[in-house]
């Protein structure tokens, strides 16, 4: 196995419009090291898939960007504004990003309207007929708009991970990330959700997505980055990435999902 | 149908109808032996436990059925007894109750003005009904109704002026109008029921209390003024300059203008239900807030902050209640400036309540603990700060999973109070019954003193059971 990491071919053009800015970043939880040295850039509009096996490191790495996850050192840039200790600036970062879960975590006590106006109404101070106008543009834009006076345990899980794709939408964030979005669902549902994100791709939306959907990756992704073992190991466009993998590590990952 | 088929191969043809469930036989005998005679040795217990049960009641039984209740003395009643029964026979003479009754509500308040007491009780309930009953309009009317019919009786019984059976009848026909039209207009009875309770309770000038509660206006007007980064901090400060500094000479003032006082009741005079219920329901008040905070004092990262929450639930935990009073009685005068003399019950609900917060604590604390950590990630995500997210996320569903614990601690705090019978307060159970006994003619009466206050212990203890299962049922047909 080689441990040289591949220059990609063709990367994206940074400057002024660069979303986030993760430079020489590492992260331990106790004496173990997650994440080794990552130097990443995602332009404003960027969709990037990021793929690995588990435990390499890959939802760490995108819990680093709202902060769920502290990093020890190295730095994060997102929206120009870097990540420390300082909560006003975590709080402003997190306002900005949204975060969809592998296992929803919508708030089983408020209904789906309940969910997804709460945040708009106490953070970004907007008046309630407003943000249940907001809320009910983006339940539409996920398809359950008749499901807003529901609680979240009525809903299937399919429809659970598109309320809270839209819970995220109602903050109008400019960057999205998906932590493994679709690994909890039933098969059938799979395809609804990927459907919304696809959608929402299209409009221009900067996102990260944790994902062994690699037909999404393929469909959708400018740029899909391989982890393992804590650190990046290759990156690359969907294309080169799947017809002409360059790393040994990256090689048995695909022929791993995709051989059977 | 193609099931005749043996090869592997099958299509079903036509999809099955839903069918009606098997019938259930159903009927006293067939539940009968389902449920006490399934079985020899099912039986033998049924046999057993009914046996027990003829023992006691058969014991019981008489006791209660010779029951007398007009006497003037535990002697006469054990002559009525002898008299109608034969010697030897046993009988209660709940005659005690029917003279000292009131002594037991009432304490040694002064029976022209137990309508004051009578009154605070039924405005409780107008102040608690649009917080605890705010969804359900037809339980709020009947708990208002029933409020208001107590305390007409009572009023009744005790031969209360004509003019306090109106004032009742007016302030609780404007409760169930308001409460049927406007709920949310109630909670004003609610905010200033605390100044309206003490000062109808302990008499003189309602205008101190008042403007006690005013500090928390006026705090919470200067911080609305400062930056917002101050702003909590300095609220807290000036609430406490003007408690201090202010709340006694604009007391003054304002009492000079409106002299709206009532004759001033001594706390000594405190007793029986009234001094377990002023304090049961101060420090239930006072401790679920208290407790809240403790709770999540004890998760907080910030070391001070955590290390002071658990050495205070720790030490209150580790302390008997009763030594807590003694501190009330004896200690707390040692640790405050010479001169000071505030109140016995004031003192008394101060430790109750420390202690009962600290129970509440880890009540809630698990509670918060049975929260996935998804939901904080959640909130965390969304960008809400550390109040909003406990306030709107993390409290409403971890208070929810609390319930059947923080009632039961509220019904543990409620029945402690009558340890206040052990520092020289006349509580219903000892105190009162001490005082009783202390006549000659009640000398040597226990059982039914126990049985009339245990009855009225009960009642009270299992309507806050009963509520909480309301409130879990009402929750989790809400949340499903």
């Amino acid at each position: 196995m080689s441990s040289q990491t591949q220059t990609p071919t063709e990367m994206p053009r940074l400057g002024a419009d660069t979303a986030i800015q993760i430079r020489k970043m590492n992260k331990w939880y106790g004496n173990f090291h997650v994440l080794r040295d990552i130097d990443l850039n995602v332009a404003v509009g960027e969709r990037i898939v990021i793929a690995g096996p588990s435990g390499s490191g890959k939802s760490t790495l995108i819990r680093c960007i709202n902060r769920l996850e502290e990093h020890q050192s190295g730095q994060i840039i997102v929206d120009d504004i870097e990540l420390t200790n300082d909560i006003k600036d975590i709080d402003k970062v997190r306002s900005e990003v949204g975060m969809v879960f592998q296992h929803f975590n919508l708030f089983p006590h408020l209904t789906v309207l309940e969910n997804c106006t709460l945040a708009p109404i106490w953070v970004r101070k907007m008046p309630k007929a407003q943000a249940e106008e907001t809320a009910m543009r983006f339940l539409e834009k996920v398809r359950i708009p008749e499901q807003a006076q529901k609680y979240p345990g009525q809903l299937s899980g399919g429809q659970q991970q598109r309320v809270a794709i839209a819970r995220s939408l109602c903050m109008e964030p400019r960057i999205m990330l998906f932590d493994e979005p679709t690994s909890a669902l039933d098969p059938e549902m799979i395809k609804e959700v990927l459907d919304t994100m696809i959608e929402l791709a299209d409009t221009g939306m900067t996102m990260l997505v944790v994902t062994h959907e690699m037909g999404f990756a393929q469909a959708v992704a400018d740029r899909v980055i391989f982890m393992d073992q804590g650190q990046i190991v290759e990156q690359n466009t969907p294309t080169e990435f799947f017809n002409n993998p360059q790393s040994d590590r990256t090689k048995l990952f695909l022929s791993q999902i995709l051989g059977h | 149908m193609s099931t005749q088929t043996l090869s592997p191969a099958y299509v079903r043809s036509d999809m099955l109808p839903a069918a009606a469930p098997p019938h259930r036989q159903e009927g006293a005998i067939s539940w009968l032996r389902d449920n006490l005679f399934s079985g020899w040795f099912n039986s033998l217990l049924t046999l057993l436990g009914l046996a027990i049960i003829w023992s006691l009641v058969s014991h019981f039984w008489p006791w209660f059925a010779h029951s007398v209740w007009n006497a003037n003395s535990l002697a006469e009643c054990r002559q009525i007894i002898a008299e109608k029964w034969g010697d030897g026979a046993n009988g209660a003479c709940f005659a005690v109750i029917r003279v000292r009754w009131h002594q037991y509500i009432f304490g040694f308040y002064p029976r022209a003005e137990y309508w004051r007491p009578i009154l605070t009780m039924g405005l409780l309930f107008v102040a608690i009904a649009p917080v605890l009953f705010s969804v359900n309009a037809s339980i709020r009317r009947w708990v208002l109704a029933g409020a208001g019919l107590l305390c007409m009786v009572l009023l009744a019984v005790t031969a209360s002026p004509d003019w306090s059976v109106v004032l009742v009848w007016l302030l609780f026909a404007a409760a169930l109008l308001l409460a049927e039209y406007a709920p949310g207009r109630l909670l004003i009875v609610t905010v200033f029921y605390p100044v309206l309770a003490v000062w109808l309770l302990w008499g003189g000038s309602p205008w101190y209390p008042f403007m006690l509660l005013m500090g928390f206006a006026v705090g919470y007007g200067v911080s609305a003024l400062v930056p917002r980064g101050m702003s909590a901090a300095t609220g807290i400060v000036v609430t406490v300059l003007w408690w201090v500094f202010r709340a006694a000479p604009v007391a003054g003032l304002v009492t000079q203008i409106l002299p709206l006082s009532l004759p001033a009741i001594q706390s000594s005079v405190f007793g029986g239900f009234l001094l377990s219920v002023v304090i049961g329901v101060s420090a239930i008040a006072l401790s679920l807030p208290l407790g809240i905070l403790l709770a999540l004092a004890r998760q907080s990262n910030m070391f001070i902050i955590y290390s002071l929450a658990v050495v205070f639930i720790e030490f209150i935990r580790g302390v008997p209640l009763i030594t807590l009073l003694f501190v009330a009685l004896v200690l707390l005068k040692y640790f405050l400036p010479p001169g000071t003399n505030f109140d016995l019950i004031l003192r008394v609900i101060i430790m109750v309540t420390l202690f009962a917060a600290a129970y509440m604590a880890e009540v809630i604390r698990g509670g918060l603990a049975a929260l996935p950590r998804g939901q904080y990630e959640a909130a965390d995500s969304l960008g809400l700060n550390y109040w909003q997210a406990q306030r709107l996320i993390i409290l409403p569903q971890a208070l929810k999973i609390s319930i059947p614990g923080i009632v039961g601690t509220f019904i543990g705090v409620f029945k402690d109070t009558t340890l206040v019978g052990l520092i020289n307060l006349y509580d219903p159970l000892k105190g009162i019954s001490d005082v009783v006994r202390s006549e000659f003619a009640w000398k040597g009466i226990y059982w039914e003193p126990f049985i009339f206050t245990g009855t009225i212990f009960f009642v009270i203890c299992f309507s806050m059971s009963r509520y909480s299962m309301y409130l879990e049922r009402r929750l989790s047909r809400e949340h499903r």
